[in-house]
């Protein structure tokens, strides 16, 4: 029993240590862009590590085991991604020094952030839905 | 030994905490602010999953449920209000 203990209060560190290695990326790096790394991976990978401490916890030494954080984990690693692409999108449509950077996409339509109307217009399911 | 554990990282989360409210009042960009808010949400996260198990209960998972679907809608609809100048089309 010590030992699980053991490994529950070593997970519940490490989980808070990498939020606050994300929180200090957050603060630290010059850029948007860059900024996005600490708390997109490293904060998932913390509440992640601080999830399976209090599963294990109220498996072990409670003795019910409970389904709600694998629901949290679930829910954060699925939108975990989706936040940090919609923060992208909208800051290349916003700087005009990363607009010019971008490479050419090398098909007839832009960047879907840059055009939406085209690129909805040509896009797989307007035109399924459209085309009768 | 884990309320040791639970006190350190409420003190850990609280200093992260604070980083991220220097980034909230002094991002330069708008999306700079935006991202520190969602990162303020999950650290909130972490600091109720923490008291949960410091407290020996299982009443806050549910809040840590509705902070983590409150905060992502959030962040997505502030996205998407910069993106789209709408945020329901």
């Amino acid at each position: 029993m010590v030992i699980v203990e053991v490994v529950i209060s070593l997970l519940v560190l490490v989980g808070s240590f990498f939020l606050f290695v994300g929180s200090l990326g957050l603060a630290k790096l010059p850029d948007l862009m860059r900024r996005l790394h600490g708390p997109t991976k490293a904060t998932t990978l913390g509440i992640g590590s601080m999830l399976i401490a209090s599963m294990l916890y109220f498996w072990a030494v409670e003795g019910n085991p409970s389904i709600h954080e694998l629901l949290i984990t679930l829910f954060l690693f699925l939108t975990a991604p989706v936040t940090a692409q919609m923060i992208a999108k909208a800051h290349i449509l916003r700087e005009t020094r990363e607009r010019k950077a971008l490479p050419d996409t090398g098909r007839s339509v832009g960047w879907a952030t840059l055009d939406p109307a085209e690129a909805d217009e040509r896009s797989e399911v307007t035109r399924t839905i459209s085309t009768p | 030994m884990i309320d040791i554990a639970c006190i350190i990282a409420t003190a850990t989360i609280a200093v992260a905490s604070l980083l991220t409210l220097y980034r909230l009042t002094r991002g330069p960009g708008v999306l700079d602010r935006i991202l520190a808010l969602d990162t303020l949400v999950i650290n909130t996260i972490g600091l109720i999953v923490v008291i949960g198990l410091w407290f020996r209960t299982t009443m806050y998972f549910e809040t840590a449920l509705l902070f983590a679907m409150v905060g992502f809608v959030t962040t997505v609809a502030l996205c998407k209000y910069l993106l789209r100048g709408n945020i329901i089309e």
